[in-house]
């Protein structure tokens, strides 16, 4: 099993296919989920701490925003753990945790300088794009190491 | 950090199939163990528990339509004061949109998966290429 960081972070589609080829996905809602549920940092209605633009420092430099440092917290580690990435570009969205253009920048940057195997597709717009973007994932995700055949 | 079975975890169930209504597959939650919260929504439902727990119903749930239910975890659990809008005003909470946008492109992803399943060969798919400046400029030049 293949840990695999997907981008956009928080997508259901890339979860779900990730997870239903036998491999892990690298999401930001698991992320999340260790900063809601661990005791002592309950900030609402954020959940970053002031530690977490520090720690973004190891990927974006000083002067770039504290918004950005802060998210590439969460993010860089998932970057470095990843083994393998796929990245769909043309997002009908992205609101919410993905919602930073500059940092999405970085991520995007992050994984293709990882040298790691890596998908980049678009998000499909009708049935003949969706066929091709599930055959190119699927397929992906078969030929990396431990990959099982839908369950 | 391998994955801890006791671990307090939301999962979103979200459904993109014709057979299979929210209500069923709250019906089969409620069916299958004691020790889970369930809310069901919109677009399906959300399942919180233990990590064994819910992987475990969420298979069955994905079982009715396994190419037409997609399954994601969710970092809040629901009902959480810094998302849910009874608590925020109204509105959507935060990470909706994306996930709406998302459910709007399930039946495409359902019905691709349902091809690949039964081995049909892929498409070539022709994409609309943008059109180059010096194109659109002799266009301009030729209506001026």
């Amino acid at each position: 099993m293949a840990k695999v960081i997907i981008y956009p972070t928080n997508s259901l589609i890339l979860s779900d296919l990730v997870e239903r080829f036998g491999h892990k996905p690298l999401a930001m809602m698991e992320k999340i989920k260790e900063k809601v549920a661990t005791v002592g940092v309950d900030s609402p209605p954020l959940n970053i701490t002031a530690e977490e633009p520090k720690n973004g420092l190891k990927y974006a430099a000083v002067e770039v925003p504290a918004g950005v440092r802060g998210r590439m917290a969460i993010v860089g580690p998932m970057v470095d753990d990843a083994e393998a990435g796929i990245i769909v570009s043309e997002s009908p969205m992205a609101f919410g945790c993905m919602g930073c253009a500059r940092t999405n920048e970085l991520t995007k940057f992050l994984i293709r300088d990882r040298g790691i195997p890596l998908l980049e597709l678009d998000f499909p717009k009708d049935d003949d794009e969706g066929q091709e973007f599930v055959y190119k994932i699927a397929d992906f995700l078969k030929s990396l190491p431990d990959g099982e055949a839908e369950a | 950090m391998p994955d801890n079975e006791d671990d307090v975890i939301t999962k979103l169930v979200v459904l993109g199939s014709d057979s299979v209504l929210p209500i069923d597959a709250a019906l089969k939650i409620y069916e299958s163990k004691t020790g889970i919260v369930i809310k069901e929504t919109c677009f399906g439902t959300m399942v919180t528990g233990s990590r064994a727990d819910v992987n475990q119903v969420v298979k069955e749930v994905v079982a009715l339509d396994k190419n037409h239910i997609f399954v994601k975890e969710r970092g809040f659990p629901p009902g959480d004061d810094r998302r849910c809008r009874a608590s925020r005003g109204g509105g959507t909470r935060p990470g909706f949109y994306f996930m709406q946008e998302e459910a709007g492109m399930l039946p495409i992803i359902g019905k691709a998966l349902d091809n690949y399943e039964k081995g049909l060969p892929a498409k070539e798919v022709e994409r609309k290429k943008r059109m180059k400046v010096s194109q659109l400029k002799d266009i301009i030049e030729s209506t001026s």
